[in-house]
């Protein structure tokens, strides 16, 4: 290995640990709010670019679909759980907004998707049609197991992951695709030539840790956010809508998904199943900052990008087995940090 | 429009197949401070938590001759009714500043100065504190902050649970000061506490509750009399 | 002990209707593979039940167990000409070995660190089959050569049938076994977290290891069929989706009981199977689309029925039987109780800090052989802390504590009930769905040593009979006996504190240590502790215990030692006390 090579290595590196940052962030955000651990984070990712890439070749994406169902689905759902509670004006609510919107936007989708109006339009809809889907899934999946421990939740959030990738099978096909890049062109930096999609990634990543940064220092909602995250019956007790704030948490989470799957599109081919893999290494980056701290998530994303990425050059088959190994001795280390409060919540 | 800011009525909580509270009522006059004392166990907090909504309950509460019904704590906020619990729950990892922020959350940011201000005049030490983390703050500060968390949000029923836990006694008088205080502020006040002395003190009613039943009920200083309430709560000094 | 008639004819009944199916000349050769299927994944469920349901672990990673077992045999048959039957040890010594070593590791993993770890572990395996030359890479391994015996091949699937469900069979039969033994109860307690167990003397990190090796190597078993029946392998079917569709089959057949894993295991294949052939029409592609619904159905499972369907399914049945107690067998050995009014608990200057706050200052105090001591202060005093310095539950900052003048301060809670000192909680800490008898028994765990092995083939009888019989006699000596067979979750507040109690005796203290016993009894109920008490104390055993109720301490100790701020502010006669200034101030506090 030369000087060249290992340069190359570590754009790759950093690139990747720009994406592992993000969704590790998300990850730690989701499980404070919710104590959810997100693992179908990864399927936004893949949604992410693989809607962007059914808009580029003009035809529906599936995910239009699927946020109609799931809006349907959830408003069926929430009617049956809290008949108890409901009135008309709540069910009107539920109609308009899971039931209506949705389905108006898919029409929309469907009318306009021939028309091939850009790469903006098409990261606009994207978005648009991911991120309430965050909020849907912890309406149908996690909300009725708010109380549940950690452990509980933990299997539903391997469940959903399971469902979201059979669903994604059906929408988008077993086919890869590579989307077109939002710049063709590449400049030499020192040695090597750097793509200008990297140099995208790296800022997109860097102004959205800024903004959240913003959101949970200076707005009275970030700050509830972090005080749900803090102590949940403290939030209720002040009056925060501990439900709203986690949907919200979902919400930003799918965005943040959809946002890294985007920028990721044009650099990698992806598969319908791609989002796991890439997802659980902005994981591996959570868990060594303990699920708890955003800038040693976001320092960790950086190690677990370059461990892989020099893996890669010196072992490429054995990649993966050297990147989830290292989560291993990671846990144990957070464990006994931790100590032995999570010891005694069964039952 | 009732005298009571609070009426329950034939109230249960239960816990699994336990039941902490059985067919428990009591009402608090507006304007008045209830005290309610009895035993580790008899099911005081459980009593406090399932009037603010925090555990499920059977029975009806009324609150300003509204029920409650099944709303959620949130809501309950919403309405005027706010709890300190024994466990302060303050979000330790955030400034006292962001916490009395947090505890104005229902009314919007433009509550925020107004409520602070009236807070750090109540609690000027809160004031000195103000950008040092929850966590971090002694046990009587934690109070203090506990209480004008709750004040943020201009309650008009305030149930504090065991407000002197752990405290100095210095530290007790205070609170206890600041309790009377916030009475003449037109505030109702339902107080559950282990030093039952104090209580009896500066409540105007108290109810006695064992085992998860009210077993007495009747004005302050006439429980603060009674054999049976000398000879259980009132502990060592009236043995001989 | 022998099962009551009803509930053992009925498992009768279902051994034979497993036996004749494949049998009934109108049954497609197709379901008889499905049931074979059903069978080999049951082998995995049960493991899973073990460690989920009982051990309170939760594995995704059980799958590559499956391929531990599966790869040895098909290494060993394709590659040195084994015989498939010849292969079981090797493989099963392979998956055991390989299960001790990720075990080490994983079962010390906390809350979900732990089924985090498993996932880590399940892709790296997956990866590692999947890249590694010798076992053919994703292409995998195949002309494994099928089960034989003599000059008949078990290609039928009818045959292969039998040898499959013999084998769930005697898997159902050990983990049942193993269960209902002292082994098994301590790995029941270990979902109601480690304090409660490890105050009884039992070694929890081990306890928790035997199950994690015990449910591999069902799974390693399960792989080692599964090889000569599919007569190839390939690194898919031990990846992390099967590890999760294993998972599934645990939390919905009911993750507590050993049934209910074969029950999950049967939904799902049939399921899959069912899955597998509408989906892919319904949709006009092909694909794994089962995924869609398996994860709706977990969600589902978990939001309407945690305990999955086998509870459900239990009710339709006759109850299980009680377990049987025999008051005639031998008594366990007694321990000899220190003379009276020599020093048995000695506290020199204990301190606990955390961070800057001083819990216990310099605390210093002693219970004599056959007396009983009282800890009291206000709510906040340090109490409960100095009660776990003293139980080995929280080390000691600086200072000793001495138990027969031995130094105890740096013991773990299990060494210390080894000792013979035993403990109540301050918050009930006993398993509600397990019996009050079974509970009780826990306490005896260190009293004798029937392993893992001798419980499995019900060579522990005699032992197991000993201290059933010492359970039952505590349970009596509380007077709790009517309720010996009822779930301990079902019991009142009050019975549940004094079942701890006959817990802490069961293991024959000769110091008692009692977290607020009277918290929630009524007055009678008070009135019959405190008789308990002063007849133990009559007996020879010295207690110590922290209680509120003034009444109550006044009347059974003799001697109080009071606690205020964590620092001690006085000791002496209760009568002494009743009358002493400091403490009246520190309890008074008042407002004037």
């Amino acid at each position: 290995m030369n000087a060249t090579i290992a340069l190359f290595l570590a754009q790759d590196g950093i690139i990747n640990g720009a994406i592992y940052a993000l969704l590790g962030v998300a990850l730690v955000l989701v499980f404070a709010v919710t104590r959810v651990i997100f693992v179908p984070q990864g399927e936004f990712v893949a949604w992410g670019a693989l809607t962007v890439a059914a808009l580029e070749a003009g035809t529906v994406p599936g995910t239009a679909w699927l946020l109609a169902v799931l809006g349907l689905a959830a408003a069926l759902l929430e009617v049956v759980r809290e008949r108890h509670a409901m009135s008309v004006a709540k069910v009107a609510v539920m109609v308009v907004r899971d039931v209506a919107l949705p389905f108006a936007l898919l029409g929309l989708v469907i009318w306009a998707a021939p028309m091939r109006l850009g790469l903006a339009v098409y990261v606009l809809v994207t978005l648009v049609l991911l991120v309430p889907m965050g909020p849907l899934i912890y309406r149908l999946a996690f909300q009725p197991l708010a109380d549940a421990p950690v452990l509980v939740l933990f299997i539903a959030a391997i469940g959903v992951h399971f469902s979201l990738l059979g669903l994604g099978l059906v929408f988008f096909g077993a086919e890869g695709f590579r989307n077109t890049p939002f710049l063709d062109m590449s400049f030499p930096l020192g040695p090597m030539m750097v793509k200008a999609q990297s140099v995208w990634i790296v800022v997109v990543t860097l102004l959205l840790l800024a903004a959240l940064y913003a959101f949970f220092e200076r707005t009275l909602l970030g700050k509830a956010l972090r005080a749900t995250a803090v102590n949940r019956l403290g939030a209720r007790l002040v009056g925060i809508p501990v439900r709203a704030t986690g949907r919200m948490a979902f919400a930003l989470a799918a965005a943040i998904g959809a946002v890294s799957g985007i920028l990721i599109g044009p650099l990698t081919t992806i598969y319908y199943d791609s989002g796991f893999l890439i997802g659980l290494k902005g994981f591996v980056a959570a868990i060594i900052a303990g699920l708890a701290s955003y800038p040693l998530t976001a320092l960790a994303a950086l190690l677990v990008g370059m461990l892989e990425s020099f893996s890669a050059f010196f072992a490429s088959a054995f990649k993966e087995v050297i990147v989830f190994s290292l989560l291993i001795p990671v846990l144990v280390w957070r464990s006994f940090a931790a100590g032995h409060h999570d010891d005694e919540e069964e039952e | 429009m009732s005298a009571h800011i609070l009426e329950v009525s034939g109230l249960f909580v239960s816990y699994g197949r336990v039941e902490a509270v059985r067919g428990v009522s009591l009402s608090i006059p507006v304007g008045g401070i209830v005290t309610v004392i009895g035993a580790n166990g008899a099911g005081k907090s459980t009593l406090m938590n399932a009037i603010m909504g925090v555990l499920p309950s059977r029975g009806e509460v009324l609150f300003q001759g509204r029920p409650l019904g099944r709303s959620l704590v949130e809501a309950r906020v919403g309405e005027g009714v706010c709890l300190v619990p024994e466990k302060r729950e303050l979000f330790a990892a955030m400034t006292v500043q962001d916490n009395l922020q947090l505890g104005a959350y229902r009314l919007g940011r433009s509550a925020v100065a107004g409520g602070m201000e009236e807070v750090f005049a109540r609690f000027p030490r809160l004031k000195e504190r103000r950008g040092q983390l929850a966590g971090t703050l002694s046990g009587g500060e934690r109070q203090m902050l506990a209480m004008g968390r709750a004040l943020m949000s201009r309650p008009r029923l305030l149930m504090l649970d065991e407000p002197s836990l752990g405290l100095a006694p210095l530290i007790v008088r205070e609170i206890f000061r600041i309790v009377t205080d916030l009475r003449k502020d037109g505030v109702s006040i339902l107080l559950v506490e282990q030093n039952a002395r104090a209580a009896l003190q500066v409540a105007d009613e108290a109810y006695v509750m064992e085992l998860g039943e009210i077993t007495l009920h009747g004005p302050a200083s006439q429980l603060a009399a009674d054999s049976r309430v000398i000879e259980s709560y009132l502990g060592l000094g009236a043995r001989h | 002990m022998a099962a009551a008639g009803s509930s053992f004819s009925l498992r009768l009944f279902a051994v034979a209707a497993v036996a004749v199916l494949p049998l009934l000349p109108f049954v497609p050769d197709f379901w008889i593979t499905l049931g074979g299927y059903i069978g080999l994944y049951s082998l995995v469920a049960i493991g899973l039940v073990l460690l989920t349901g009982v051990g309170g672990m939760t594995s995704f990673g059980q799958a590559a167990f499956v391929g531990f077992g599966a790869y040895a045999t098909a290494a060993l048959t394709t590659k040195f000409g084994f015989s498939p039957w010849a292969t079981l040890p090797f493989a099963l010594a392979a998956t055991g070995l390989m299960a001790l070593l990720i075990g080490l590791v994983t079962v010390k993993l906390s809350g979900h660190y732990l089924p985090l770890g498993t996932i880590a572990w399940g892709i790296s395996f997956f990866y590692l089959f999947g890249n590694i030359e010798w076992l053919g890479r994703f292409d995998g391994i195949s002309g494994l050569p099928p089960f034989s015996i003599g000059p008949i091949s078990l290609i039928d699937a009818r045959a292969v049938y039998y040898l499959i469900w013999l084998v769930v069979l005697v898997a159902v039969v050990l983990s049942e076994n193993l269960l209902d033994s002292r082994v098994g109860r301590a790995m029941r307690a270990l979902r109601g977290g480690s304090v409660a167990a490890e105050a009884f003397g039992v070694d929890t990190a081990r306890a928790k290891l035997i199950v994690f090796v015990y449910a591999a190597l069902l799974a390693g078993t399960s792989g080692w069929l599964y090889a000569h029946v599919q007569r190839a392998v390939s690194p898919s079917p031990f990846g992390l989706n099967a590890g999760i569709e294993y998972l599934l089959m645990a939390v919905l057949g009911g993750s507590g009981f050993v049934l209910g894993g074969v029950l999950g295991a049967a939904i799902v294949t049939v399921l899959k199977d069912q899955l597998q052939n509408i989906l892919p029409k319904l949709i006009g592609a092909d694909g794994n689309f089962e995924t869609i619904v398996f994860g709706i159905l977990m969600v589902a499972v978990l939001q309407l029925a945690r305990q999955g369907l086998w509870p459900f399914l239990m009710r339709l049945l006759p109850p299980s039987p009680q377990k049987a107690v025999e008051l005639s067998a031998e008594p366990l050995e007694r321990r000899r109780l220190p003379e009276r009014g020599m020093a048995v608990l000695e506290a020199e200057k204990a301190r606990k800090q955390f961070g800057g706050l001083v819990a216990v200052n310099d605390v210093s105090f002693m219970v004599k052989g056959g007396e009983i001591v009282g800890l009291i202060g206000p709510n906040g005093a340090g109490k409960s802390t100095t009660f776990n310095l003293v139980t080995g539950v929280l080390p000691a900052t600086s200072g000793e504590i001495r138990y027969m003048g031995r130094r105890i301060d740096a013991l773990p809670a299990r060494k210390i009930a080894e000792l013979g000192i035993a403990r109540t909680f301050q918050h009930v800490k006993l398993m509600p769905s397990m019996t009050l008898l079974e509970n009780v028994a826990i306490g005896a765990h260190s009293r004798n040593r029937p392993g893992v092995i001798s419980a499995m083939l019900r060579l522990d009888r005699l032992p197991e009979a000993r201290l059933i019989a010492e359970a039952a006699r505590q349970i009596e000596r509380v007077g709790l006996t009517e309720h010996m067979h009822k779930p301990a979750g079902s019991l009142a507040l009050g019975q549940q504190r004094i079942a701890e109690i006959a817990r802490a005796l069961c293991l024959d203290p000769a110091l008692l240590l009692l977290d607020e016993p009277a918290a929630g009894l009524r007055f009678n109920e008070k009135q019959q502790l405190a008789e308990l008490l002063s007849q133990l104390r009559a007996d020879g055993m010295s207690v110590l215990l922290v209680e509120h109720d003034m009444d109550f301490v006044m009347k059974v100790t003799n001697h109080l030692v009071v606690l205020d701020f964590g620092t001690k502010i006085a000791e002496g006669t209760p009568a002494e006390i009743s009358v002493n200034p400091v403490v009246l101030e520190a309890y008074l506090g008042g407002v004037e």
